[in-house]
């Protein structure tokens, strides 16, 4: 046993930097897909300790649902100024107004249709890999995604039709129009997640610590008021201590109650908590058991 | 950039292991066992797999098996398909679980799920005792080189926690294991039903003396799983700046494959065979003077010489083989059978080359261990063979050194994996 702290996270930094690299290296045009979320902001650090003092081989890239926290899209381009890479934007707005996404309201979710707009700037772009921060821990149709996940010229993904894995041999050939799905931390948890922001002394939104808000509280869990979500007739607001454990759409991401205002009691508060990080904090994926498996065979990440 | 003098590194805390069984010996039950007497379960899935406890008809108790149940899929036919990774940790360690399905496609799962575990655990059912399939999953562990291999004899309960079945399975397990190279086998009795001798010791089994399936997992030493002795640094991709502080520097960025190095080790480049020395190893952290497997780092060195992604820097005086032919224990993967007249990819460590399957010298039988002779090979197949490469390989024998005597095979046309071998390169 080594005195080092969170020694299992060596093993882990050095297999995702191995994966970064070869994605570097073997894709022609890949991209790092950064949403200003604790998993993405690893990875960007990740990617420094892959490629410095080389700059990154691939651009950064943001799909704005315009439903995002303004907290962290100040984060997300303070971030990627600092790190001087180039950041591109492609926002739900344009695919709203091409006709591309028809939303039944304004204020509903918009997870769900992320991924129009993102296999739109794949298109655009030609990118033939996006590497994401999505981790196996996170829900069950997830832990039987490979690192490099494959999917076709639309997108799509076949659970029974995945490249097998050995090693850490990836096969990260594609024909021309499909694309990779590279996921350089599958094999961290939240926990590891947040054990590595700590230890690396990573800057995260401000929304992920404890602070105050007006909620609402409903059956699945708490609402945060803003624009998009007000009371109903027969709801009233209050005022909470809460953060979040995952930042998303802004109508339906919730928050959880607590006063956890460091990383170290963010860990704490991980390390005893008793639901999952999707359990928790997004309402649309509770709908169904396989909300998440349908959304993936969509082309959602 | 600060000089540093080491930064430790420290594998022994993620034990990466496979769970291995006939379909109903009990294993989703095993690894719910685990997850749930290890607090790894979380309120949610608890209530989620309550509920379709209930809805399947069952009025107590939790069915732990259904934790482990992937894709909806499956869960309709309610069977599993291919390999799914869980997580959990102790105080202790974090582990990976590769969770890997028994039915026809079995050796192709379980050689993926293997190729990358520190530790198999071999499930055998108490009141069968060692069957085709058991003998199966230690061949394919020993194929596959896993370092440690724990036999767990489940369901005592239903032998009444008998000794005498115990210490039965043990014997037939351990005449039949000799002629396998395994490094390292442990027994264990267990209830993963009843939870005795997984997490808890419970009271039933008080003649056996040793550890839980959990202590085992938690203190087993795994240090020396990585080959400690042969520098092997594949370069996965060279770092020129070109900024004005930066001009001149050109590093070689990769992976540390197996053994160490340090500052002004002399080392030589293959397949070019050039010589130089070790200038700087360089972390994002700063400069280190000593670096081991498994680090990523990026090395510079003291000469100009042409280094490409491909190539890989081994100490002078410790060479691997560097050649166009070679002898492979291959698996094969996919629906559609080896076609030796065809031109397949190769991927070797950071190398891909065109290769052609030369001859098939025989197919082993896995139930049996046997060689026959044999001139195709179809999906789970496993065969020795002899392989021609365009560019030569720089590699070890993969019992020696799993990272550089391990390949793919990729169908060129289809783009998919569809082999998966292991280099014989006798010394
Ligand atoms: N009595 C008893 N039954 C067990 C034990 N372990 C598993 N089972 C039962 O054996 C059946 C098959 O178990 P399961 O975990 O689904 O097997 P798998 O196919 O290997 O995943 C289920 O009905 C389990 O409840 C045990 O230790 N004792």
């Amino acid at each position: 046993m080594s005195n080092r702290p969170f020694a299992h996270l060596d093993a882990l930094e050095s297999e995702s930097i191995h994966i970064m690299r070869e994605v570097a290296a073997e894709c022609a045009n890949p991209v790092l897909l950064f949403s200003g979320g604790k998993d993405s902001i690893v990875l960007l650090r990740l990617a420094e300790k892959a490629f410095r003092p080389c700059r990154f081989p691939f651009p950064l890239m943001h799909i704005d649902t315009e439903h995002n926290f303004p907290e962290v899209i100040e984060f997300r381009d303070h971030r990627a100024k600092e790190l001087g890479e180039r950041l591109i934007v492609r926002s739900m707005e344009d695919s709203i107004k091409k006709g591309r996404v028809v939303l039944r309201s304004e204020t509903q979710s918009r997870n769900a249709f992320q991924s129009v707009t993102l296999l739109d700037a794949i298109a655009e772009f030609k990118f033939d890999a996006c590497i994401g921060g999505a981790r196996r821990d996170e829900e069950k149709a997830r832990a039987k995604e490979r690192i490099f996940s494959f999917r076709d010229e639309f997108g799509q993904w076949d659970p029974k039709n995945q490249r097998p894995e050995l090693w850490d041999l990836y096969n990260t050939r594609t024909h021309s129009g499909e694309n990779i799905r590279v996921f350089p931390i599958s094999n961290w948890t939240e926990l590891d997640v947040w054990e590595y922001i700590l230890r690396e002394n990573l800057e995260v939104p401000s929304i992920y610590f404890a602070h105050e808000r007006e909620v609402i509280r409903r059956e699945s869990g708490l609402l945060p008021v803003s624009h998009l979500v007000q009371p109903d007739a027969d709801e009233h607001s209050e005022k909470m201590t809460v953060r979040f454990r995952t930042v998303g759409d802004m109508s339906c991401t919730c928050p959880v109650a607590s006063n956890a205002a460091t990383v170290e009691a963010i860990i704490a508060e991980t390390a005893m908590t008793r639901i999952t990080e999707r359990g928790a904090t997004r309402m649309d994926d509770q709908t169904s058991d396989a909300s998440m498996e349908l959304r993936k065979k969509e082309g959602y990440f | 950039m600060s000089a540093i003098e080491k930064i430790p590194l420290e594998q022994t805390e993620l034990l990466r292991f496979i769970t291995a069984g006939s379909v109903d010996d009990g294993k989703s039950t095993l690894i719910g066992r685990l997850l749930h007497d290890s607090k790894s379960i979380f309120e949610d899935q608890l209530s989620s797999i309550t509920n379709t406890t209930r809805k399947r008809g069952m009025m107590e108790g939790v069915d732990l098996s259904l934790l482990t149940d992937g894709l909806q899929a499956e869960r309709e036919q309610g069977i599993t398909i291919d390999v799914a990774y869980r997580y959990f940790a102790t105080p202790k360690r974090k582990f990976i679980i590769a969770d890997t399905p028994g039915h026809e496609q079995y050796t192709r799962n379980m050689v993926t799920g293997a190729s990358t575990a520190n530790l198999a655990v071999i499930l055998i059912d108490a009141r069968k005792g060692v069957l085709t399939q058991s003998r199966r999953h230690a061949y394919l562990a020993s194929l596959v080189g896993i370092p440690h291999l724990v036999v767990a004899v489940n369901k005592m309960d239903l032998v009444d926690y008998s000794q005498s079945v115990f210490d039965g399975i043990c014997k037939d397990f351990s005449a039949f294991a000799e002629r396998l190279n395994l490094h390292h086998v442990d027994f264990i009795p267990i209830s993963a039903l009843k939870g005795d001798m997984v997490v808890e010791r419970g009271d039933r089994l008080d003649w056996y003396k040793g550890t839980t399936l959990m202590d085992l997992l938690e203190n087993i030493s795994i240090s020396h799983d990585v080959n400690k002795e042969d520098f092997r640094f594949p370069v996965q991709w060279v770092c020129r700046p070109h900024t004005e502080k930066l001009h001149d520097f050109r590093g070689y960025m990769g992976r540390i494959e197996s053994g160490a190095i340090q500052v002004g080790d002399p080392i030589t480049v293959l397949p070019s065979g050039l010589n130089s020395r070790v200038k700087e190893i360089v972390l994002y952290e700063g400069t280190v003077a000593e670096a081991e497997a498994p680090q990523s780092v990026t090395l510079t060195i003291e000469d100009h010489l042409d280094i490409s992604r491909g190539d890989v820097m081994v100490k002078t005086g410790d060479l691997p083989q560097v050649t166009k032919a070679f002898d492979a224990m291959l698996c094969w993967l996919s629906e559609q059978p080896l076609d030796p007249a065809r031109k397949y990819l190769i991927k070797h460590t950071t190398r891909v080359v065109k290769a052609v399957v030369n001859r098939i010298d025989y197919q082993v039988d896995v139930n049996t261990m046997n060689q026959e002779t044999s001139d195709k090979l179809t999906m789970n197949d496993i065969a020795h063979v002899n392989i021609k490469v365009q560019q030569p390989l720089v590699c070890d024998d993969y019992q020696r050194n799993r990272a550089t005597g391990c390949f793919i095979v990729i169908d060129e046309s289809s783009n998919n994996t569809v082999g998966a071998g292991m280099i014989c390169a006798s010394a």
